[in-house]
């Protein structure tokens, strides 16, 4: 069972490669965006912990940064 | 409260269910198609790649076909959010669109005995692959908002013209590929090929669903970032 799972009648290489391919591109890709993902919370938090306590509070007045603050819990970022 | 403040509020949540769902689908299809079904009578175990070629190519092109629908619907309603969303969904459709080339490649060594063949169908997703590259690359080099809205959105609604060209390549030229095995009339599949071919298909979209909802967040924060240093 097991070996014949490996050699699929001789087409082994040719279904395993295909789903190791798939499986290497997926990896790949959710690495790349998670890394991009990751950089920009990290660039937003510092940021945004820069701003003086007078343009934090401005910030949250602001409808456009109410908006943005609401979807975005700073303290899990 | 409008709907794309919801769907903001909702793709920062949405990750990790469907990352878990998107585990628990993909585990699945895998043993049914590399375990549970049967082998084809004519093509024997080399069939197997079909679940993962078939879905991918699928998934590409119904990617493609939003990001231009999106496209034009920035043209017409000037609706930023619009461009967001198709951008954030072209990574996905770039890998789909690869891993549907190179595995169609795989599949076609031992049952047509080429790697490649410039067959009509295999060609025009071949030009799909070149227009997620346009797209993909035109949102890095051109910096001008106005410019890049135009430019993105032109290469998707041109890229919009091979998409009719994929679907009946098979049927308007001779071509080595295959003509579709499942129709809006019905399939000529068997159901126990038919059940791993769309449970895989399901973990495509969940994955290309994950992608899109991470690289929506990361261009959220993009926005938010560049609003911050204006401040």
């Amino acid at each position: 069972m097991t070996f014949e799972i490996i050699t699929m009648n001789g087409y082994g290489l040719y279904v395993w490669s295909s789903f190791i391919f798939t499986l290497i591109s997926f990896f790949a890709l959710y690495h790349v965006i998670k890394i991009q993902l990751k950089k920009e919370q990290e660039k937003f938090k510092s940021k945004y912990f820069d701003l003086t306590e007078e343009k934090t509070e401005s910030v949250k007045k602001q409808k456009t940064y109410k908006e943005i603050l609401a979807f975005t819990n700073i303290s899990k970022i | 409260m409008n709907i794309f403040y919801k769907i903001n509020n909702l793709s920062f949540k949405a990750q990790k269910y469907v990352f878990f769902l998107f585990i628990i689908v993909f585990s699945i299809g895998i043993v049914e198609a590399l375990v549970l079904s049967p082998a084809d009578y004519k093509q024997s175990d080399s069939v197997r790649i079909m679940y993962v070629h078939v879905p991918s190519a699928w998934t590409s092109v119904g990617i493609f076909s939003v990001i231009a629908i999106l496209s034009l619907g920035n043209l017409i309603f000037k609706n930023k959010y619009f461009l967001t969303i198709a951008k954030s969904l072209a990574p996905s459709g770039l890998i789909f669109n690869i891993i549907a080339l190179v595995t169609g490649s795989i599949w076609g060594r031992p049952t047509w005995g080429t790697w490649w063949a410039w067959d009509a169908r295999i060609t025009s997703m071949l030009v799909l692959c070149i227009f997620y590259i346009l797209y993909i690359l035109s949102w890095r080099v051109f910096q001008n908002k106005e410019s890049v809205n135009k430019i993105t959105s032109a290469i998707s609604i041109l890229g919009l013209i091979n998409l009719p060209i994929i679907k009946f390549s098979v049927e308007w030229w001779t071509t080595l590929h295959q003509p579709a095995s499942i129709t809006l009339s019905g399939s000529s599949i068997h159901s126990s090929m038919l059940l791993p071919l769309f449970i895989m298909t399901a973990a495509f979209v969940l994955f290309s669903v994950l992608i899109f909802l991470m690289k929506y967040n990361t261009e959220l924060i993009k926005i938010k970032n560049k609003g911050l240093d204006r401040i």
